[in-house]
C-alpha cells in the first residue's frame, strides 16, 4: 500500500477544516429555512438533493419574505447557474466514465472548485475533489438536519435570526468585490433589486438584478500588471 | 412551502451542474458569455442583501436590520469565517432589538 504522503495529508486536512466550518454554517440553514416556512423533511430534502447553499439560502429567504414559487425559483436557479461555469472549468482535470462523471457532478460547487483548482497535479486535483465532496455533503446535511430540528424550538426574530441571512450573503458576497468588475455587478444588482421592490412582486426584484450580469459585455479581460 | 419548490430547484441545480461538467465539457464558451456568467454571485447577492436588510414585502423599511448588516459588512471585510459573521450580525440585532424592546 502506498504511505500518504505529506502533500495528500495537506489536501485531506484542508477539506475537513472547509468541511467542518460548512457544517455550521449548514446548521444556520436549517433553523432559517424552518423559519421560512419549510418542514424538517424538506430542509433535508433540499441539502441532500439541491446541494448548492447559496442557490437554497436565496430561496427560503424568498419564501420567507412571502414571495412565490416562480420567484423563489428565479433568483435561485440562476445562482445554481454558476456550478455550470465550475464543470466547464474542471471537466478537463476530470478523467473517469460517464456513470462517475453524473454522480461527480453533484458535488460540483463553489467549494470543491475551489480545493479541485488550487491543487498542482491531477491526482491530488481529484483527491482534492472527493474528499471535500464527501467531507462537505456529509458535514451540510448533519448541519442542516440539526438546524431544522432546533429552528422549530426558538423565535428566529427574538435571535436575531432574520439577519443571519443577510449576514451569510455579505459574507459570500465579499470575495467578489475584489475585481472592478464584481464591484461594479453589486452595486447595479443592489440598486435594481431597490428600485423594484416598491412595485414588482416579492422575488421578482432579486431576479431582475441578474441583468446587472451584462456589465461583464462591455468589460475587457484585466490586463495582468507587468 | 410547497414540495414543488424543492424539486424544480433539485432538478434545476442538478441540470445546471451536468450541463457544465458532463455536455459542455472542456469545449470553450465564448469569452464575454463566461465573463457575464461569473458575475452572477456579485449581482444576485448584493440584491438579497438589500432585499433582506431594507424590505419587508414590497415597502423600503430601515430597523434594527441596518444594525446587523453593518455588523457582518465589517465582520466580512476582516475576513472572519462565515458563521462568526452570521453570530456576530444576529446577536447585535438581537441585543438591539432586546434594549429597544
Amino acid at each position: 500500500m502506498r504511505r500518504i504522503g505529506p502533500d495528500v495529508r495537506r489536501v485531506l486536512a484542508a477539506s475537513l477544516t472547509l468541511s467542518a466550518a460548512t457544517g455550521v454554517f449548514a446548521l444556520s440553514f436549517g433553523v432559517l429555512a424552518v423559519g421560512a416556512g419549510a418542514s424538517v423533511l424538506q430542509a433535508c430534502v433540499l441539502s441532500l438533493a439541491t446541494f448548492t447553499g447559496a442557490s437554497q439560502m436565496s430561496a427560503m429567504s424568498v419564501v420567507a419574505a412571502g414571495g412565490g414559487l416562480g420567484a423563489a425559483l428565479g433568483g435561485s436557479l440562476l445562482l445554481a447557474a454558476r456550478n455550470g461555469v465550475y464543470g466547464l472549468v474542471l471537466a478537463p482535470r476530470f478523467g473517469g466514465r460517464l456513470p462517475l462523471r453524473l454522480v461527480a457532478a453533484q458535488f460540483v460547487i463553489d467549494e470543491t472548485t475551489a480545493m479541485m483548482t488550487a491543487q498542482r497535479d491531477r491526482r491530488l486535483a481529484t483527491i482534492a475533489f472527493w474528499s471535500t465532496a464527501i467531507a462537505l455533503f456529509t458535514c451540510w446535511n448533519l448541519g442542516t438536519l440539526a438546524g431544522a430540528l432546533i429552528g422549530g424550538a426558538i423565535d428566529p426574530h427574538r435571535w436575531g435570526l432574520d439577519v443571519a441571512f443577510t449576514a451569510a450573503f455579505v459574507a459570500m458576497l465579499a470575495p467578489h468585490l475584489a475585481t472592478r468588475q464584481g464591484r461594479r455587478a453589486a452595486v447595479l444588482g443592489a440598486a435594481i433589486c431597490l428600485a423594484l421592490v416598491p412595485f414588482a412582486p416579492v422575488g421578482v426584484p432579486v431576479l431582475a438584478a441578474g441583468a446587472a450580469i451584462f456589465t461583464g459585455l462591455s468589460t475587457p479581460p484585466a490586463e495582468p500588471a507587468s | 412551502m410547497t414540495w414543488w419548490l424543492v424539486a424544480w430547484l433539485s432538478l434545476g441545480a442538478y441540470g445546471f451542474k451536468v450541463l457544465g461538467f458532463v455536455v459542455v465539457g472542456g469545449r470553450r464558451l465564448p469569452e464575454p458569455v463566461t465573463r457575464c456568467l461569473l458575475l452572477i454571485p456579485a449581482a444576485l447577492l448584493a440584491a438579497l442583501v438589500v432585499k433582506d436588510a431594507a424590505t419587508t414585502g414590497q415597502q423600503l423599511v430601515l430597523d434594527e436590520r441596518m444594525l446587523g448588516l453593518g455588523v457582518a459588512a465589517v465582520a466580512a471585510w476582516r475576513r472572519l469565517p462565515l458563521i462568526a459573521v452570521v453570530v456576530l450580525a444576529a446577536g447585535a440585532t438581537a441585543a438591539l432589538r432586546a434594549a429597544t424592546g
